[in-house]
């Protein structure tokens, strides 16, 4: 902690950390842009589960599907990696401190690494998947804990505000 | 002439007990963020479409049919939530010139809606499966993208600034 404290300390002493305390427009902008990205992955996520839930695009295979939307998620996470750390830069100790913040990190990583698989499970077939059609329950419990992981992280970066930091 | 609806909307039940509570408005907030970014997301899969620049192989009727019961849901979630974080500060917010902005791009957004819907969409057999849709089907994706992104950030700047 008292480590994490520190580093916190020097990194907002650095001139980027000073420029965006400074510059009453930078961090705003930055939580727009951060929003905005949120608002591509959440969407993405969704509409694939929506898909695994065949609540939508039923008329399609799921690999179709996942193939249309998963590279969104990436590059929108790219976008969230760098507007996130502007975020950090500028407000070490309110995030870097927070319990919020380092909940939101773990929940992320987990949820990075079920997008992962399931990347993978497309890249080798789908076709069990398709061909289930409701009747295999692995789609369906991995598209609910997809939703629900992703709803935790947007929960806890909103709290991030409303906790009190070291 | 809003003012005294927005006084009588802070003084009812329901905002006093949002307004005098630690854990409500902040619950609140973070339904209104989750469903407003559904929102915007998935319009924003219907808008790229409309432009020509994503799932250009899937008919237009395809992609809004898959994703715009999406939007309406999400939108009458951020809409209701949106009512009870308004009334816990009414007043207050009604004097913030970011939301202000915010309530007019939406209602610009909804107007552009509305024309795509009525008007546009009615041609809709004629270019459904047209990678590139006709000029109106363009712009309506076009405007719609911009008013969006503009809500989100008028509707972040609010934070910053209301009293």
């Amino acid at each position: 902690m008292l480590a994490v404290a520190s580093f916190c300390d020097w990194l907002a002493q650095t001139p980027i950390s000073l420029l965006i305390q400074t510059v009453d427009w930078i961090i705003p902008a930055v939580q727009s842009v951060h929003i905005m990205a949120i608002a591509v992955v959440m969407s993405s996520a969704v509409l694939i589960d929506l898909r695994l839930l065949r609540l939508a695009g039923a008329d399609q295979p799921i690999s179709a599907v996942a193939r249309r939307f998963l590279p969104w998620i990436w590059c929108a996470l790219v976008v969230l990696l760098v507007s996130g750390s502007l975020l950090i830069m500028g407000e070490p100790r309110r995030d870097l401190l927070n319990p919020v913040f380092i909940a939101k990190m773990a929940l992320l990583a987990a949820t990075i690494l079920m997008t992962v698989l399931f990347q993978l499970k497309l890249s080798r077939n789908m076709i069990a998947w398709d061909a289930a059609a409701g009747r295999n329950p692995v789609p369906v419990v991995f598209a609910i804990a997809s939703i629900a992981f992703w709803v935790a992280v947007l929960a806890c970066g909103r709290w991030i505000a409303y906790v009190a930091h070291g | 002439m809003l003012l005294p609806i927005a006084q009588w909307l802070q003084n009812t039940g329901v905002a006093r007990y949002i307004a005098g509570s630690e854990w409500a408005f902040p619950t609140i907030e973070t339904v209104h963020v989750l469903f407003l970014v559904m929102v915007v997301g998935s319009i924003t899969v219907v808008d790229l479409r409309l432009l020509g620049l994503a799932s250009a192989h899937r008919r237009i009727s395809r992609v809004s049919g898959d994703v715009l019961p999406l939007t309406w849901f999400s939108f009458a979630m951020a809409l209701v939530s949106g009512l009870l974080l308004l009334s816990s500060r009414a007043v207050a917010y009604l004097a913030d010139w970011p939301f202000r902005i915010k309530m007019a791009l939406l209602l610009m957004a909804g107007l552009n809606m509305a024309t795509f819907h009525l008007v546009t969409y009615r041609r809709i057999g004629v270019w459904d499966e047209a990678r590139r849709p006709p000029a109106a089907a363009r712009l309506a994706g076009a405007f719609s993208l911009a008013f969006w992104a503009g809500i989100v950030v008028f509707g972040r700047w609010i934070g910053f600034t209301v009293q």
